[in-house]
């Protein structure tokens, strides 16, 4: 184990990968390349993700990993693990004290501060990806701020679905300029990338691009006028075990009574409401 | 709203080579060059100095064999390739006196979506054959702004309605539709922000006889209803005598002859032109 450099990388790859995130930093939503290295975990396992938060660690940072909601599972567990067996520092499943979140298909319900940073796994990075398969392309529609592909794809939704029917990744508006995947989130988080006061970045490793939600950055759901955005209904679910209400909720069936109920997504979350650490 | 007594569309000396042109070519031009390629770098001159005016409500023509250079002069047009050099204006764009070829891609944008409607030889280029009918109109109206589904499906139904696309079908794929009604697709949604300017690149091209009739039938009666300028492109000269007011010749690139249309079918001047019009007898 010792034979690691701290945080896996050497010093110039981290660096490279810093300044990859600086720019992405100032560009707000722009897809910023990046020399995705190889790692000890597949790609597709958050490797563009793990590869942020590698180069942005140091020995005083607080730790938190999560995958769709749960520290536990075994994608989170086996980043936390290479985090740690290269680095020492120390982990938590608080958000609170949490310095650094990697995480997967979820923003944590407690609201982040300016001194956290947030990390998001994405596999596929380019909203326009699903209208337009060449990347010489895309390219050139964001240069020129040409988003009527996408709006044709929610139009398109509309006219099949009777509405946007996005599920996850509903696009975004990025300081009103880049359109940006906000990675396969809930619509529901969608609305905690607005005026965030933590920094979010997001890595897609596979497809070797940074892009970042600087903290104070207008972020707006693409929505039609008479079609306007909607997150999932949240309203009428309560959670079995903590009670919450108001927060993304699986929906699970009772084994034996084979009956539907609620339970939250983020569990930490979930837990801290059951241990009254948080206000109920 | 347009000054029918000037040109709604100024075209001046466009020029589209493909390849960089060599000391051969580049310096004696024409004189070394076979038909319109250049025997020695293999340059291909396929716009040479195309000149020529299009004015308000008229039907003009453009007939030439293949390979003549139509398609890539209706391609610059619409900013789908960079012109080489050459000058394009527009009346009522920046009172006519901004080149539109030398605009900023923002501007290119709007010009595409305003002030021309773009009907392809080829289906696939014009439309998302995979879309529905609405949606590929959308696409157009979302391009020019708008942001309202409700307004874009009522005005996707009516300009399909007006080119007898049936209501039942309108959510379907274009890839379903037989080749006469892909092209009224194109056609309505060339139509869908009102362009001064429709460029019709071999509409007909490939298609039965009978659907053929039925498709130049349309675009004569959205001529007469809507009073649009229309530049008509075929290798067709029976297309073009049914079409069009005014036409140009194109050989190799270049511009050969123009005039009234029933002159130059009664009397044609450039050889070419001769041996065109007789074929057609
Ligand atoms: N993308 C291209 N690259 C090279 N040559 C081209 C390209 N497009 C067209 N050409 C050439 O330009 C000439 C004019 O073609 P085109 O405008 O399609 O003619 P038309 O539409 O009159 O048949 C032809 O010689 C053709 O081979
Ligand atoms: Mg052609
Ligand atoms: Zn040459």
């Amino acid at each position: 184990m010792k034979s690691y450099n701290f945080a896996f990388f050497d010093e110039g790859s981290k660096r490279e990968i810093r300044r990859a995130t600086l720019k992405a930093i100032a560009l707000p939503g722009y897809q910023v390349p990046f020399a995705s290295r190889e790692m000890p975990i597949a790609r597709g396992w958050g490797t563009g993700g793990l590869q942020l938060t590698l180069s942005l660690v140091g020995k005083d940072d607080k730790i938190k990993v999560i995958d769709q909601g749960a520290d536990e599972s075994v994608n989170a567990v086996n980043i936390k693990k290479l985090i740690k067996n290269t680095t020492d520092v120390e982990e938590t499943e608080f958000t609170e004290e949490a310095t650094l979140i990697q995480s997967r298909h979820r923003i944590p319900e407690i609201e982040l501060r300016e001194d956290q940073i947030l990390v998001l796994q994405v596999p596929i990075p380019e909203p326009l990806r699903e209208i337009e398969p060449s990347e010489y392309i895309t390219k050139r529609l964001h240069a020129d701020k040409e988003y009527s592909g996408i709006w044709l794809m929610l139009f398109e939704r509309i006219m099949k679905h009777g509405s946007m029917a996005t599920g996850a990744d509903h696009p975004v508006l990025v300081n009103n300029r880049y359109v940006m995947a906000p990675s396969p989130i809930p619509r529901f988080d969608n609305h905690k990338l607005n005026n965030s006061k933590a920094l979010i970045l997001l890595g897609a490793g596979r497809e070797k691009k940074i892009y970042a939600v600087p903290p104070y950055t207008e972020v707006q759901s693409l929505a039609f006028e008479d079609y306007p955005f909607e997150v999932e209904n949240m309203d009428d679910k309560v959670c079995r075990l903590c009670g919450a209400r108001g927060v993304f909720m699986d929906e699970l069936i009772d084994e034996e009574t084979k009956e539907k109920y609620y339970q939250c997504n983020d569990v930490s979350y979930c837990l801290q409401r059951l241990n009254n650490e948080i206000a109920n | 709203m347009y000054d029918k007594e000037q040109p709604i569309l100024t075209i001046k000396n466009l020029r589209k080579q493909f390849g960089k042109g060599c000391t051969i070519c580049r310096d004696l031009d024409d004189k070394n060059i076979q038909k319109n390629f250049c025997p020695v770098c293999q340059t291909v001159y396929a716009c040479r100095d195309v000149s020529f005016e299009l004015y308000p409500a008229e039907i003009l023509g453009v007939v030439g064999e293949s390979g003549s250079g139509k398609s890539t002069l209706m391609k610059c047009l619409y900013f789908d390739q960079d012109v080489t050099s050459g000058e394009a204006y527009i009346q009522g764009y920046k009172n006519g006196n901004a080149n539109i070829f030398a605009e900023t891609s923002q501007q290119k944008k709007y010009i595409r979506n305003h002030l021309f409607g773009m009907v392809y030889q080829n289906p696939y280029l014009g439309l998302r054959m995979n879309f529905s009918s609405v949606g590929n109109i959308a696409e157009k109206l979302i391009g020019a702004g708008s942001r309202n589904v409700g307004f874009m499906t009522g005005r996707a139904q009516e300009l399909l309605g007006n080119v007898n696309i049936p209501i039942y079908r309108m959510k379907e794929a274009p890839k379903n539709f037989s080749g006469g009604m892909q092209q009224r697709v194109q056609i309505a949604k060339a139509l869908s922000n009102n362009p001064p300017i429709l460029l019709l690149d071999e509409v007909t091209t490939g298609l039965d006889l009978s659907v053929q009739a039925n498709v130049l039938d349309l675009i004569k009666k959205i001529q007469r209803d809507l009073k649009i300028s229309m530049l008509v492109v075929s290798h067709d000269l029976s297309v073009i005598r049914m079409l069009a007011d005014r036409t140009i010749v194109m050989l190799n690139g270049k511009i050969i002859e123009q005039g009234l249309t029933d002159q130059i079918l009664e009397d044609p001047q450039h050889p070419y032109t001769q041996q065109l019009v007789h074929s057609l007898l």
